[in-house]
């Protein structure tokens, strides 16, 4: 029997390995669709879905929304400037009143840690979690696994090590659980002061030094660095952190093999990464924005929500066509 | 749910390799030849059955036929009420389907459901000049007003029924079993 994902996707940590390979794999097929000539299918024809963004993000929502058209289903977008939220309005109401609307799936990003699993135990309109505080974005990780799978053609027992700003980082924690949960050995990298204590019980190895990182890894993915985490103390400079963590040419060529680049964007270049490693002939950064697409109309796909109690009434006669 | 179920063969895999011979003779003959012959096999085992009768026909021919593969899931109007979400299969379209002979193959032809939204699908990658629907077992009991061009073997079967279609590269062997 095929694994489901339940209601809501909130992260990874709570998904099982099979869910998290059901995803990847219903991602594959999808990627076609958007080389088609027309790059839609009826799949979630008459479904309406909310985008609720309370930060700004601009990668994510544009992915969504196509994922969301791809698959035919209506869309609106709501942002928190210039919306009821910024009169006050709470999180909740805000989404009970969509779903008086007769809503079926939002899609949220919220700066509060644990907001999408909130919202998901209180509405009955399917939640996914598109970034909440530093808690998950799961999308941005799935889309991260599958790019590595297609490079490497495998997942388990590659090393992947995640460099920079990991305590800030809701695209880290994601990754973490998701990688490990596949088999994978996951690696963190970056200054002290953006290390989350205890790092390690979540079953990664640090390495204080991006050569060293670099002389373990497979694959590298590297974390954005907030610009204003400089301004709150825990760099020192731009300048400085590009000297001490920059991915560059010149670290990367010390590698025994070559090493997958990734990046979740939107990238700093010259200062977590080189251009010249960015734009690399090992730089998968643009496929993962291209799987991005693919994995969002997999999760909506397969979070849409059916109604398996007429699936009996539709199987009565019908038999196995 | 009945206790014991009486399975009959209705196609063994000699019969089933004349059937799938005369088929691609009356394709061919329906298409007047190759030109624009597309042969596009439903997944899953329509993809298979398409790829016999192509390389039929390239036999007699002497011509490479293009062939494709359709999952028609996405276009499925039952995916409200479908419990776990199917697996999705490849769709590959060799060819742009505008002026083409488009040449539908599937398994078994039942409610009509499947080929109305493999029809839909078709729609969206381009506008053949003409769709035929060719099928290994045509067993009646049609919902839509659809009918296929070329059929291995009719069979007239009950609701609760199932026409089961094993294919060589799935299966591991050639038969068709209606279980009642």
């Amino acid at each position: 029997m095929t694994a489901s994902l339940g209601k809501d996707l909130t992260g990874l940590e709570h998904l099982t390995p099979e869910q998290i390979r059901l995803i990847l794999d219903t991602a594959e097929p999808f990627k076609e669709v958007s080389e088609r000539p027309i790059k839609k299918v009826p799949a979630l024809r008459g479904k309406t879905i909310v985008n609720l963004f309370f930060e700004a993000s601009t990668r994510t929502r544009i992915s969504f929304e196509f994922a969301e058209k791809r698959l035919s289903a209506d869309t609106v977008n709501v942002a928190a400037t210039g919306s009821s939220v910024s009169k006050g309005e709470t999180l909740v109401d805000t989404a009970k009143n969509l779903e008086a609307m007769r809503i079926d799936m939002v899609v949220i990003r919220h700066p509060s840690s644990g907001a999408a699993g909130f919202l998901g135990e209180r509405i009955r309109s399917n939640v996914i979690n598109a970034g909440d505080g530093k808690h998950e974005h799961p999308t941005q990780a799935l889309l991260d696994l599958l790019t590595i799978r297609d490079k490497h053609g495998k997942i388990e027992g590659l090393k992947v090590c995640l460099v920079g700003d990991v305590l800030h980082s809701r695209v880290a924690r994601s990754n973490i659980w998701g990688l490990t949960k596949l088999g994978a050995q996951v690696g963190v990298c970056g200054p002290h002061t953006l290390m989350p204590r205890g790092i390690e019980e979540l079953g990664v190895r640090f390495f204080p030094r991006i050569e060293e990182a670099i002389e373990w890894a497979d694959v590298l993915n590297v974390l954005r660095l907030q610009l204003e985490r400089m301004e709150k103390g825990f760099i020192p400079s731009l300048r400085e952190y590009y000297r001490v963590w920059g991915v560059t040419p010149e670290r990367l060529e010390r590698s025994p093999r070559p090493i997958t680049i990734m990046h979740p964007g939107p990238m700093n270049r010259g200062v977590e990464i080189d251009s010249r490693v960015a734009d690399g002939p090992h730089s998968v950064i643009l496929d993962q924005v291209t799987n991005g697409v693919a994995v969002r109309m997999a999760v909506l796909y397969l979070l849409a929500g059916g109604r398996p109690e007429l699936a009996d009434a539709a199987k009565r006669g019908a038999g196995a066509e | 749910m009945p206790a014991k179920s009486d399975r009959t063969i209705l196609l063994d895999a000699r019969a089933m390799s004349r059937a799938l011979q005369r088929m691609a003779v009356e394709v061919a003959e329906l298409a007047h030849g190759t030109a624009d012959l597309v042969i596009i096999g439903i997944q899953r085992r329509g993809v298979e059955l398409a790829e016999r009768i192509a390389k039929f026909i390239e036999k007699d021919e002497g011509v490479a036929v293009p062939r494709g593969a359709l999952d028609i899931t996405l276009y499925r109007d039952d995916l409200e009420t479908v419990g776990p979400k199917p697996v999705i299969g490849e769709t590959r379209l060799p060819v742009d389907l505008t002026g083409k002979h488009a040449v539908i193959v599937d398994d078994v032809l039942y409610t009509g459901r499947t080929v109305r939204a493999a029809l839909d699908e078709l729609a969206d990658f381009g506008r053949p000049k003409r769709i035929s629907l060719c099928v290994l077992v045509d067993r009646g009991g049609r919902e839509l007003p659809i009918q296929a061009d070329v059929v291995g073997k009719v069979v007239k079967t009950g609701p609760g029924d199932r026409v089961e279609v094993q294919v060589a590269e799935v299966d591991g062997r050639d038969q068709v079993d209606l279980v009642r």
